[in-house]
C-alpha cells in the first residue's frame, strides 16, 4: 500500500554548507538554529546568524523545500527577551515552522505571530497523544516529534489519537535518556540540554593519557578510560564505563547511533509523516552521506512498497557516519529497553 | 514553612512500603505526595492501595497529594492517569503534559492541581499560563537555583505556593530503558522485579571508585544527596511556602524531624547538617541551589 502522504525527510544543517548539502542530495526540509542559547545545539562555530539565515531560506525555498528554526531550548525569567526576539526573527525571515518546547513561548508565538506554523519539539517530552492534544489544543500545533521511547505499536497509538503530525527520528546519535527529562549534564557540569542547549559540553571535557589508559573527564569526572589501540569517543556522560556491583560496563548505553531504516515500511504503514536525522553538529560530510542514502530509501518505499528491502550498501554507509560505527532500533526493539 | 514528604521513588516491597507510611502518619510532614512515579511494572501497591494509605495519612491530619507517572508510554499508563484525575478526593501532582492536560479539563471546577517538577517549568510566562488551567502550587525542578526560582516567583500574576526539592538524591533523568534490568543481563518485560532488592537503588561509580550516578530502574539519580539544610537561613528568608524531602531507605523520619527542628530555631541549620550526616547514604551536594553543578556541595556562613 503507498502510504496517504510521502514521508518528508528532515535533515540536519549546522552551516549554511550543510543546509544546501542537504538540499542536494534530496532532503525535504531542513532544520537548524541560530547561534545561541535558544537551540539544543548551542555549540561553538556552528548554526545560522540572520545573514546565512536568510540565504539558506532562499537556497531551499527556490529548490522547493522548506526550512524548520528549533527554537526548542527553554527561556529563564532573566533571558526570556531573547527567546521572544528570536521567535520574531524567525516569523520575519519566512521560515516554514518553528520548533519549540516551551509552553509559554509557544503562547507568545501564537500571540504575536498567529500565521506561524508550530511543531513541538522532542524537548517538550510528549510521549502520549493526551500529551500531544494538549498542545494542539492550546498552541494549535500542526506537528509534533517523538521522544526516542515508544514502541512501534505505541507509535501507531498516538497517531491514531491525533489530529497533529507525527516526526520520529530515523537516524543518528542516540540520546537514551527521554529529551527534556535528563539533567545528568546540569548536574555534572552546569549546563543542561534544557536550558542551555548543550549536553557535556566540550569546554568540560579533558583528555589525559596516564599509565592506566588515556582518561576522558567532564569537569573533572572520569567518564572512561581507554586501552592503546581503543577508539576512544567522546566523553558522553550516559556512553561512559562505570563501576556498578564490580562490574565496569557501559551502564547506560553503548557509543552508538539509532538507525531505523529497516522500520521504514511500518513507520509509514502507522502513518508517521516525516523522518528526522540527527546531527546539526555533524559535518556537510556527514549530512550529505546519511541524506543520499536515506532519500534512496523513501523514494524505493513510495515507488514500490511491497518490495522495499534495505540495501546491504545503505547500512554500510550509515555504519560509517555512527557513533561508535554501530547501531540500534533503541526502542523500537523491546529487548534493548 | 511547610514540609512534605515526595513521592517514593523506590520499589519496596509491600509491608515496608505500608510500616512506612504509618510512621509517616506520625512524623512532622504537612504534606504526603504518594503513588508510583517512577515504573508502571512496579505494583507492590496499586492505586486502591494508594489511596487506602492517603485516607489513613489523612486522618492523621496530611494534605495528601496523588503523584501522576512521569514517562507516560503505553495505553495502559493512560487508564491510570485518568484513574488517578478521577479520584475525587485528593489533590493531583501533574508530572507530564498529558496529566495536565487532563486535569485541566476535568469538569469538577474543584480540581486544583499541583505543577511537578518534571513538567519544565523555567519562566513566568509558563507558570502562569498553568496557573490559568488550575495550577494552584508550582515544585520546581529541582536543577534550578534559588537566584532562578525567585526571578520566578516575582515575575507571577497572582501567588501561588511554591515547593523546592530540598533533600534526597536527585532525579535526573529518565528512560524508556531499564538500567537495573540492564545491570543484571534481564529485559524490562521480564526484570524479575529486582529493584525491590534495592531500597536506595543501585549505586554507580566511576571507573576510580568516584560515587557518581544512583541506578533506580528507568529513572538515574545523583549518587549524592541534595540537601538544603545547611542552607536554610537562606531559603526560609525567600518567602517559600514548602520544602520537599525525598523517601530514602531508612532514616527518612531522622531527616524529616532535623528540618522542623531547624525550622522551628530548636537547632542551627549548621548543626542540622551536622546530625544529619550519619543519616544520609551518601555524601551531601547543594550545588544547584547556588546555580553551580549539582554534584558540587558549597559551604555556607
Amino acid at each position: 500500500m503507498t502510504p496517504a502522504h510521502p514521508i518528508e525527510l528532515v535533515c540536519p544543517a549546522g552551516s549554511l554548507p550543510a543546509l544546501k548539502t542537504a538540499v542536494d542530495n534530496g532532503a525535504d526540509c531542513v532544520y537548524l538554529g541560530f547561534k545561541d542559547a535558544t537551540n539544543a545545539r548551542n555549540f561553538s562555530g556552528l548554526n545560522f546568524d540572520d545573514k546565512a539565515m536568510a540565504e539558506g531560506v532562499r537556497y531551499a525555498h527556490e529548490r522547493g523545500r522548506k526550512v524548520l528554526l528549533a527554537l526548542n531550548t527553554y527561556p529563564q525569567t532573566d533571558n526570556w527577551q531573547r527567546w521572544t526576539t528570536a521567535v520574531d526573527r524567525a516569523a520575519a525571515c519566512g521560515l516554514d515552522a518553528v520548533i519549540m518546547a516551551d509552553p509559554g513561548l509557544m503562547a507568545y508565538a501564537r500571540r504575536a505571530h498567529p500565521k506561524l506554523r508550530l511543531h513541538l519539539s522532542v524537548q517538550g517530552s510528549a510521549t502520549s497523544y493526551d500529551a500531544i492534544n494538549f498542545y494542539h489544543e492550546h498552541f494549535g500545533i500542526s506537528r509534533a516529534v517523538l521522544p526516542r521511547v515508544l514502541s512501534l505499536a505505541q507509535v501507531e497509538q498516538v497517531i491514531a489519537n491525533t489530529p497533529v503530525e507525527i516526526e520520529v527520528f530515523g537516524f543518528g546519535g542516540l540520546c537514551v535518556m527521554v529529551e527534556g527529562r535528563c539533567a545528568l549534564s546540569a548536574y555534572a557540569t552546569g549546563e543542561s540540554p534544557n536550558c542551555n542547549g548543550a549536553c557535556s559540553p566540550g569546554k568540560h571535557v579533558r583528555w589525559e593519557q596516564t599509565p592506566k589508559g588515556m582518561e576522558a573527564r567532564l569537569n573533572g569526572i572520569l567518564i572512561d578510560r581507554f586501552a592503546d589501540g581503543e577508539r576512544a569517543g567522546y566523553p558522553t556522560l550516559c556512553k561512559g564505563r562505570f563501576e556498578v556491583n564490580e562490574e565496569t560496563y557501559y551502564a547506560i548505553e553503548e557509543p552508538t547511533s539509532l538507525n531505523t531504516l529497516e522500520l521504514l515500511p511500518e513507520l509509514a504503514a502507522a502513518g508517521v509523516r516525516a523522518i528526522k536525522i540527527e546531527g546539526r553538529q555533524r559535518s556537510p560530510a556527514y549530512v550529505a552521506q546519511v541524506t543520499r542514502v536515506w532519500r534512496a530509501a523513501l523514494d524505493r518505499l513510495q515507488r514500490e512498497p511491497a518490495a522495499f528491502r534495505v540495501e546491504p550498501a545503505w547500512m554500510a554507509e550509515l555504519n560509517k557516519v555512527s557513533e561508535g560505527q554501530s547501531h540500534t532500533l533503541g526502542a523500537y526493539y523491546r529487548p534493548w529497553k | 514553612m511547610k514540609l512534605a514528604l515526595g513521592p517514593l521513588l523506590y520499589y519496596w516491597p509491600r509491608q515496608s512500603t505500608l510500616a512506612f507510611y504509618a510512621d509517616m502518619a506520625e512524623a512532622p510532614v504537612d504534606i504526603v505526595y504518594l503513588g508510583e512515579t517512577v515504573c508502571s511494572r512496579r505494583h507492590e501497591l496499586r492505586l486502591p492501595d494508594w489511596l487506602e494509605v492517603a485516607e489513613i495519612l489523612a486522618e492523621a491530619g496530611k494534605e495528601v497529594v496523588l503523584s501522576s507517572q512521569v514517562l507516560v508510554e503505553s495505553e495502559s499508563d493512560l487508564k491510570t492517569l485518568r484513574r488517578i484525575v478521577a479520584n475525587g478526593r485528593f489533590r493531583v501532582e501533574a508530572n507530564d503534559m498529558g496529566a495536565v492536560r487532563l486535569l485541566s479539563a476535568a469538569d469538577t471546577q474543584a480540581t486544583n492541581w499541583v505543577a511537578g517538577p518534571t513538567l519544565n517549568i523555567f519562566n513566568p510566562a509558563t507558570l502562569n499560563l498553568f496557573a490559568g488551567l488550575g495550577a494552584t502550587r508550582w515544585a520546581a525542578p529541582p536543577e534550578m537555583s534559588r537566584e532562578q526560582i525567585a526571578a520566578l516567583r516575582a515575575g507571577l500574576d497572582a501567588p501561588m505556593e511554591v515547593e523546592v526539592f530540598a533533600h534526597g538524591r536527585l532525579p535526573l533523568a529518565y528512560s524508556a530503558r531499564c538500567f537495573t534490568a540492564r545491570h543484571f543481563n534481564l529485559q524490562k518485560d521480564t526484570c524479575e522485579f529486582r529493584c525491590l532488592q534495592f531500597a536506595d537503588g543501585i549505586a554507580l561509580n566511576t571507573r576510580e571508585g568516584q560515587p557518581f550516578l544512583t541506578l533506580n530502574g528507568i529513572q538515574t539519580q545523583s549518587a549524592q544527596v541534595h540537601t538544603l539544610l545547611g542552607d536554610l537561613p537562606a531559603v526560609t528568608a525567600d518567602g517559600l511556602d514548602i520544602l520537599r524531602i525525598s523517601p530514602q531507605g531508612e532514616h527518612t523520619g531522622g531527616i524529616i524531624q532535623l528540618f522542623r527542628d531547624a525550622l522551628d530555631g530548636l537547632a542551627t541549620p549548621a548543626a542540622a547538617l551536622h546530625s544529619a550526616r550519619p543519616l544520609l547514604p551518601a555524601e551531601p551536594c547543594n550545588g544547584f541551589w547556588h546555580g553551580r553543578p549539582g554534584v558540587e556541595q558549597l559551604v555556607t556562613a
